[in-house]
């Protein structure tokens, strides 16, 4: 998938809208901060989930992240794949290391997010 | 000369039949029926497949394995926050003594009232060195005592009506403080780094209110400066009806000089494995006693020790309001006893001096260092000091852990690394009171070397240490945490 | 006498590298109104043959015969090899630090792995931690454990024969949290699971047990265990540390975390600290434990080696997040219970047990010979069990003391008396006459004929 076409936060997670389900995950940009990614603790299916909320974990050796949900609305599936291969967050960020779907109880929430150009300003604004 | 035979997991070393007798055979005979027998149910069908290992094999192996270590028997241990000092011999006879070692917790008071009248003595050592009136020894260890207080403090402010949920800290914090108001159930309130290391008292003020319960304060801080604005940071709190916290980790640098409970403190939690050697063993056993203001008294854990001169009778009581135990038993009595054998052979005059050392011995290593590597808070500090690798790293890609590890290379210990979060490339050093100049000037002089060294050199240290560095990566994808898990 | 290098020449030189004139100048950092202006108030300093010869009266044995002790209620007289104090007195041990440099440490890294490992196998649970403090808190961190697991924060429910300490302690750790402990009264020295049943709801986290229990008395912990699983609990079990040499061991019921306390496993009774938490749980769980992990893997140059594993959960990271607010574990204590396992070994524990065993039933019944002296409860026991007598438990205990026995406690104490507030939920009306007994693999026949012969006189005079 094309970094350019998805949207973003300024948590670094990335969200694809089709409709009202949004595919989510973690840009490349924060994927090279945690350095090697040794757990991922994915979201529950089912859980209904409100923008900002923690929804799940990325680990390294030395750091754990909170992956926060970018829109509100209900967990309706996980790659359960990164489990065992948390490899596909860096090699493929914006396809197969996909984390999460969610069904947006409010499509236009991801509408207003960060657009590519813009996430990069804010990575570089933000002095890492 | 390393015997790699001797050091295979006991698990490899098993060969079936081997042991030693240690039990002899049973001198009793067998209870009758009406005694309940143990229905089949509930019983093993075979004993747990424990190693059958034969004992000088044991011998062998462990004393192997000690020589693995770095320790403070056989090396300088710089380990900043972790007060590495030497763990006086005489301490480890006189913890053999018979009522310190094998008195059962629920024995009767008439047969222990020397170990309880040290206990009691102890509880007023500590409370004079802390000037806070009121001990408790029953913390297993420092976490444990900054939890047991916050729950103290809960329950005081519960028994006024008062209802306080937020816990303030710096964000230079020993990760404990969050923690352990997590698990009081406290909500945590992080301030930021402040200027030149200490707290923004205008930041405070904003923070601090009528739900603020608890600022948690390291003193001297983890940066090992001694808050300058101590007394207006307990002004802040106390004016506002919140309470202030010390973590005495960071003891060893004012004993005798200057007391918590003097400086605005109200509660704070001594590490008596640190500040009063007892040993470290390998991470634990600690004990982390508590002493806190007059008013607090009343809410402690149980149980105290009381004294009633009328009889000269020492025995264990619960508070008033107490909170009730947050362990099993008294306390890690093995530990505290150290403490007490420690202060007793010292007095206030050897704890000033060790003190005073302590600070000297680290202000002379900053002055041998500060040329080498930043320090960037300034050239004078408490008992231990923060320097960064950071401008080296930028220089060379060496990096404060790789300083560290090339250490070891040279027969020291490291010191602690990334802590404080709040300063880059962090290498936090405690040289302690108990080494000698000699010591510290071979220790300046060797990172003196290392930064000198060819990068690629000290970046793949350490390269005489008994492993290299290993793949954590790999270690936390997939973790192997007992020995079946490899067999598999 | 601070164990200090200190000279003249020296500490000048020092003072002058830094550029101060005196030691006092480097603590005018702390202001001078907060500063002590006099000597603590201590006793003066002590040489060591002088602290020595004192404690050697304040702290040595009292005159005459050491008392036999039949004590129990959590940690136990037992007999500790040679080897254990030989190996762990090694100061390349004990005045080392946590292993935060794994290359600098592999010996205390792979001792703990070695625990690990060896209580694995002697609980037959799929993973174990380097420890923590000890049984009591080992039992409060489960419960916080269970509720990270599930996700259930509203009810805990505990037996009412789990040792009233800890029952104590998880109250004390859940005192500012909203999470209602709910403890099953134990009617007949054992707990009824359809009372257990009766409690458990979509709430709970966790079941919490002991095998066996305060009253030294096997409970039915399949169906406990069955029965929380099926209401989504855990099982939470603490059990005797010896107790797998002849009991069947936690894992066989499919507990999903066993705790312990270790004391017996080697270590000196120091009046109760420091001791040992054993804490064990399903693999799948593993990121949700408390406390240090040791991992197994290999250097960069293909060496097999041992590092202090997810570290991530601790709270040196993850702070507020963290999986608990421990710092180290028991190292020490862990390394002795390391020694122990080794040299006791298979046949060695399951002899330990036999022996505690054995004696405790031979125990039990001379001592319920004695006229109006019974066995409290009926049940099955392993090592100890509660008596009833005639008189007030607490006359009794100290008249044996007196005659060199000492037993108990008494349940008056640690239900309702100073050792403990925890609600009085075992509620027997006779609980003022009634004490524990406990035996070890170091009480001789001599010694239970003499405990018997002594009760016996008592009572009858």
């Amino acid at each position: 998938m094309n970094p350019a076409s998805l949207r973003f936060t300024e948590t670094h997670e990335w969200v694809s809208a089709e409709g009202n389900t949004a595919t989510i995950g973690i840009s490349d940009f924060a994927v090279h901060l945690l350095t090697d990614i040794v757990y991922m603790s994915l979201p529950k299916v089912g859980k209904v989930v409100r923008k900002g909320e923690s929804i799940g974990e990325i680990e390294s050796v030395k750091a754990v992240s909170d992956l926060y949900a970018p829109v509100d609305g209900e967990i309706i599936e996980v790659n359960s794949e990164l489990a065992d291969q948390q490899v596909l967050l860096s090699e493929s960020p914006f396809e197969k290391g996909w984390i999460a779907k969610i069904r947006m109880t409010n499509p236009t929430q991801a509408e207003g997010l960060m657009n590519y150009d813009a996430y990069k300003a804010h990575c570089s604004s933000s002095g890492h | 000369m390393r015997n790699t035979t001797a050091t295979r997991l006991l698990f490899e070393m098993s060969h079936p039949g081997r042991g030693t007798q240690i039990f002899p055979e049973s001198d009793v005979p067998a209870a009758g029926s009406h005694i309940p027998p143990i229905p089949a149910t509930m019983k093993a069908d075979a004993p747990p497949a424990l190693p059958e290992v034969a004992e000088p094999d044991i011998v062998r192996h462990f004393v192997n394995l000690s020589t693995l270590n770095m320790s403070v028997d056989s090396h300088f241990y710089p380990l900043g926050s972790c007060t590495m000092k030497y763990n006086p011999k005489r301490h480890e006879r006189l913890a053999r003594l018979h009522q310190a070692a094998n008195s059962h917790p629920y024995q009767p008071e008439s047969q222990i009232q020397g170990l309880l009248k040290v206990l009691f003595e102890l509880q007023g050592m500590l409370a004079e060195i802390s000037g806070l009136p009121a001990v408790s020894l029953h913390p297993a260890a420092g976490a444990q005592g900054e939890l047991t207080a916050l729950l103290t403090a809960a329950a005081w402010y519960r028994h006024k009506g008062e209802d306080r949920r937020r816990v303030l800290f710096p964000a230079s914090a020993h990760g404990t403080n969050p923690a352990s108001a997590a698990l009081a159930g406290f909500e945590c309130v992080q301030l930021s780094a402040g200027t030149g290391g200490f707290v923004d008292l205008d930041e405070l003020k904003k923070e601090v209110d009528a739900r603020t319960a608890v600022f948690m304060i390291t003193n001297p801080n983890t940066l090992g400066l001694f808050e300058k604005d101590i007394r207006k940071i307990s002004e802040i709190l106390h004016d506002a009806g919140g309470l202030v916290y010390i973590d005495g980790a960071n003891m060893n640098a004012i004993l005798g000089k200057t007391r918590p409970g003097d400086f605005g403190g109200d509660m704070m939690h001594y590490n008596v494995h640190k500040t009063f050697t007892g040993p470290h063993g390998a991470g634990g056993p600690g004990a982390g006693p508590i002493a806190v203001r007059d008013f607090l008294a009343d809410f402690l854990p149980s149980p105290i020790v009381t004294h009633d001169p009328s009889r000269d009778w020492y025995s264990l009581t619960t508070p008033k309001h107490s909170i009730g135990q947050v362990r099993t038993f008294f306390g890690n009595v093995g530990i505290l006893l150290r403490g007490y054998f420690y202060i007793r052979t010292l007095g206030g005059k050897g704890l000033r001096e060790a003190s005073e050392n302590a600070v000297m011995n680290a202000n002379y290593l900053l002055s041998q260092l500060k040329d080498v590597l930043e320090v960037p808070h300034g050239d004078r500090c408490m008992h231990e000091f923060v320097a960064s690798a950071k401008n080296l790293k930028t220089r060379t890609g060496v990096t404060a852990m790789d300083i560290a590890k090339r250490l070891l290379d040279y027969g020291y210990h490291a010191p602690t690394v990334y802590f404080p979060l709040v300063v880059e490339e962090a290498m936090m050093m405690e040289p302690t009171e108990t080494e000698s100049l000699e010591t510290l000037d071979a220790f300046a002089q060797v990172i003196r070397n290392i930064c000198q060294e060819p990068p690629e050199l000290v970046r793949s240290a350490p390269h005489s240490t008994p492993v290299s560095r290993p793949d954590e990566v790999t270690a936390a994808r997939k973790p192997v945490l007992c020995w079946s898990d490899c067999k598999s | 006498m601070a164990y200090l290098f200190d000279s003249p020449d020296q500490r000048r030189k020092m003072l002058d590298a830094i550029g101060v004139s005196d030691i006092n100048e480097l603590f005018r950092q702390i202001p001078a109104e907060v500063q002590l202006q006099r000597e603590l108030r201590l006793a003066p300093p002590c040489s060591e043959l002088a602290l020595q010869q004192e404690m050697e009266l304040t702290l040595g044995a009292p005159p005459g015969p050491v008392p036999a002790c039949f004590l129990g209620g959590g940690v136990y007289d037992h007999f500790i090899p040679a080897v254990v104090d030989e190996l762990t007195g090694r100061g390349e041990f004990y005045t080392a630090y946590t292993p935060y440099q794994p290359e600098a440490s592999q010996g205390t890294l792979q001792a703990f792995y070695e625990f690990q490992s060896l209580i694995c196998q002697l609980t037959g649970m799929e993973v174990s931690n380097a420890s923590l403090y000890e049984g009591g808190t080992a039992v409060s961190e489960a419960v916080f454990m269970a509720m990270r697991v599930n996700d259930r924060h509203g009810k805990v429910v505990i037996l009412g024969s789990v040792h009233p300490e800890y029952q104590q302690v998880v109250r004390t750790y859940l005192a500012e949290l909203r999470t209602e402990v709910v403890v099953v009264p134990a009617k007949n020295g054992v707990v009824d699971p359809a009372d257990v049943a009766a409690v458990v709801d979509s709430e709970t986290c966790a079941v919490v047990m002991q095998q066996p229990n305060f009253f030294g008395c096997l409970e039915d912990i399949q169906s406990m265990t069955d029965l929380a699983h099926k209401a989504g609990a855990l099982a939470v079990l603490s059990f005797d540390a010896i107790s797998p040499g002849i009991l069947r061991k936690p894992g066989d019921y499919g507990v999903d975390i066993a705790v312990a306390e270790g004391q017996p496993l080697g270590t000196p009774l120091q009046f109760g600290g420091p001791l040992l938490g054993v804490f064990t749980c399903r693999n799948e769980f593993v990121r949700k434990m408390p406390g240090r992990l040791i991992g197994r893997t290999k250097d960069k140059n293909g060496k097999d080696c041992f590092v202090l594993n997810l570290q991530a959960r601790e709270q040196h990271i993850r702070r507020d997040k963290a999986t608990s607010n421990i710092c180290t574990n028991q190292g020490l204590i862990a390394l002795r219970a390391t020694v122990f396992l080794a040299v006791v070994g298979r046949l060695g524990l399951q002899q330990m047990a036999e022996l505690c065993h054995e004696k405790a039933r031979y125990a039990a019944e001379k001592l319920t010979q004695i006229p109006g002296v019974t066995l409290r409860f009926s049940q099955p026991f392993f090592r100890e069990f509660v008596l009833s007598t005639p008189e007030p438990a607490a006359d009794v205990l100290s008249k044996l003391a007196a005659a060199g026995i000492n037993a108990g406690p008494s349940l008056a104490r640690v239900f309702g008396g100073t050792v403990s507030t925890a609600a009085n939920t075992f509620g027997i009306s006779d609980q003022d006459q009634c004490f524990l007994v406990a035996c070890t693999e170091k009480r001789t026949r001599q010694e239970i004929d003499t405990f018997a012969a002594e009760l016996r006189r008592i009572l009858q005079s």
